[in-house]
């Protein structure tokens, strides 16, 4: 910012002013020139009127909350968004809900352009807050929200928030003790609020931040503290948009329906044998195997599918298979069994197993190709018959579940790890999610 | 556009309207307040020294509010109960006279209305509603405030004043209205409030330690 030739009869750049406390006598130095209202000697913890040349006594606090510690230091400059900033004031409030106590800290920038902004810190999350310029609406209704800039903001919560604990430069009449009814919007990462003291309502807006952003604006030294818990506006570290996905996903499966129809139509499905077959116990004394009649694959490798139907009935029959190939001696051996029960028990009737098998063989390259056969059967079957059928060319759709599968589980997970951390960030407002609201849950067990 | 030039009738140092519809001027070296009586001027009263301020807008800053370029020739210095905040009386390129605000570094620009028909200052209360130009304002704020000083041109004569009312209404986009009544006769600005960047200031005042 460059200052430019200086006016004619300009008073003189303005300068931190030093000043002293009117009770103890330590030095107090004004960072914020004529923007500070209130100051609080470090030393005695004096609230002071900066307005008054002689430094007032406006209030003097119970000391017991000395050890308070800002973990910015006063006077620290930072770089935020962009904008120098010095750390000018720090205040401690906390609210009371149900018995516990819960604190959190602000911290007072200032820039003399820029004027004022705020930090906020609970429990290691942090908030980069400045006061609204528009008016938020506020719409009572089934849930409670406000609109700001064209966006919803949800209810959260609404506390008492009392002020315990202050230090530095305020550029308002700040107290200790003083109590201000606080209700927080959300709409993740911001988060809307209205701060209502006496008649007075002050809008603000803050945006999550992380603290090790903060220790990079503010070049601080150490690590900053482990976030505890979900805050009301920590953006959730699952993907932004949980339907976006679900719209991907759902853009996927249509994709692969497409293709599995397209490969369907592509399929030859040419039959190369159908054949029907009869088991007798009586004759398969030793050797039962034999051998098809040939048949031809044509074109490039494909699949070949074998399909056994036997018309069993609370028996078995167990094929060996084996397609071999006329012209190289290729063979490819599998074994397939049928088998079909049923019955009746006290939960009714049951059936276990098909009278039909299929396999498919993949990459069979084009050429002469018989099956052998070995059939094997129940004991307790003297005969039955069977059919083989064979078709070359048929479209696998196996491998487009597991990639159906494959989109959906992590579509799943993260629809899941997003609903968990939803819950936890509403288990700490005004309206818990119901399997939440009757336990007593410490946060943060999701992630 | 010619600029009126007469001498201050207290000490005789030269006294340059930089705009040609000032009716008031602080001298910058006596501190006398002049009242123009066409070009002779006539010292009504004599201003402290202002208070030290913190506001980075001095006389001769120049900005932009949207096309328009200005720069600042006047100010009014208010405190209230929670601060102080100045209204600097603005000359826009084009003639007109504006006031760019300046409270805690929040930045408002507002020119004044010509709506006629404006409530008495009895009659306003929190929440209320009122439409002007088919804008709904809601009142936000009234502030009992005390004028403070001045210094610079100023398009009315404000030298006699010690408490006036003012009266914030704010409306769901930047905009708002100040109602003002420091005269039997209440007045209205109509404005917006603007980022300090897209202001673009230039001849701001420097902060030791800042830049």
């Amino acid at each position: 910012m460059s200052a430019g030739t200086p006016p004619l009869s300009g008073p003189p750049k303005p300068q931190a002013k030093g000043l002293n406390c009117p009770k103890c006598g330590a030095a107090i130095t004004l960072h914020s020139f004529g923007q500070a209202v209130t100051v609080v000697c470090a030393s005695c913890h004096c609230i002071l009127d900066a307005k008054d040349p002689n430094l007032a006594i406006l209030q003097q606090f119970a000391a017991a909350t000395r050890e308070v510690k800002p973990l910015i230091p006063l006077g620290t400059r930072g770089k935020l968004r962009g904008t120098d900033y010095e750390v000018i004031g720090f205040q401690r409030r906390s609210t009371k809900v149900e018995g516990v106590t819960y604190y959190w800290h602000e911290y007072v920038l200032f820039n003399p352009y820029k004027g004022i902004r705020y930090l906020s810190e609970y429990n290691g999350h942090w908030n980069d807050i400045s006061v609204c310029k528009t008016l938020p609406t506020a719409q009572i209704g089934g849930v409670t929200t406000a609109n700001y800039l064209g966006e919803t903001y949800k209810h959260f919560q609404s506390v008492d928030a009392s002020t315990d604990f202050v230090l530095g430069e305020f550029p308002w009449q700040v107290r200790v003790g003083e109590r201000a009814a606080v209700t927080d919007y959300v709409h993740p990462p911001r988060v809307l609020s209205s701060e209502k003291l006496d008649k007075e309502v002050t809008w603000s807006i803050g945006e999550y931040m992380y603290g090790r952003e903060v220790w990079d604006a503010f070049k601080l030294s150490g690590a900053p503290p482990e976030p505890a818990g979900v805050y009301e506006n920590q953006p959730s570290p699952v993907a932004a948009n949980v339907t976006g996905i679900w719209v991907a996903f759902a853009a996927f499966a249509v994709f692969l329906l497409v293709l599995m129809a397209g490969f369907d139509m592509r399929a030859k499905k040419e039959p190369v044998l159908h054949e029907t077959y009869q088991y007798n116990r009586a004759e398969s004394k030793g050797e039962t195997s034999f051998v098809t009649d040939v048949f031809e694959l044509t074109g490039h490798p494909s699949t070949v599918e074998v399909k056994t139907y036997a018309p069993v009935s609370n028996h078995w029959i167990y094929l060996n298979y084996a397609l071999i190939n006329q012209d190289t001696g290729q063979a490819w051996d599998f074994g397939r069994e049928v088998s079909y029960y049923s019955g009746y028990d006290s939960d009714g009737s049951w059936s276990e197993g098909k009278r039909n098998d299929v396999v498919v063989i993949s990459s069979v390259p084009p050429g002469h190709y018989y099956l052998r056969i070995e059939p094997e059967a129940d004991p307790s079957l003297p005969s039955i018959p069977y059919t083989v059928d064979v078709t070359h060319d048929v479209p696998v759709f196996g491998i487009y579940g597991i990639a159906f599968l494959a989109l959906l589980v992590p579509a799943v997970v993260i629809s899941w790890r997003s609903y968990t951390f939803e819950r936890s960030r509403w288990s700490e407002s005004d309206h818990p999610p119901m399997e939440v609201s009757n336990m007593s849950t410490s946060s943060g067990d999701d992630e | 556009m010619t600029q009126p030039v007469a001498n201050c009738p207290n000490c005789g140092a030269k006294i340059v309207f930089r705009w040609s519809s000032s009716v008031q001027t602080v001298c910058e070296f006596c501190k006398s307040i002049l009242v123009r009586t066409d070009v002779d001027l006539k010292k009504v009263g004599q201003v402290a020294d202002l208070p030290p301020d913190s506001s980075p807008i001095q006389i001769n800053t120049e900005g932009k509010y949207g096309n328009k370029a200005f720069v600042v020739v006047g100010r009014i210095l208010y405190e209230y109960d929670q601060g102080g905040w100045n209204e600097w009386h603005v000359m826009m390129n084009d003639g007109a006279s504006a006031w760019l605000s300046d409270a805690q570094t929040e930045y408002a620009l507002s020119l004044s209305s010509k709506v006629q028909n404006l409530p008495a200052v009895a009659q306003v209360h929190v929440g209320q509603q009122f439409t002007w130009s088919n804008q709904p304002y809601t009142v936000s704020v009234i502030t009992p405030a005390h004028y403070r000083g001045v210094e610079g041109e100023l398009p009315f004569q404000y030298w006699d004043k010690t408490d006036v009312t003012f009266v914030d209404l704010r409306t769901e986009s930047r905009k708002f209205a100040t109602l003002d009544y420091s005269d039997p006769e209440p007045a209205l600005y109509l404005g917006e409030f603007v980022e300090f960047d897209d202001l673009k200031l230039k001849n701001l005042r420097s902060f030791e330690g800042w830049r």
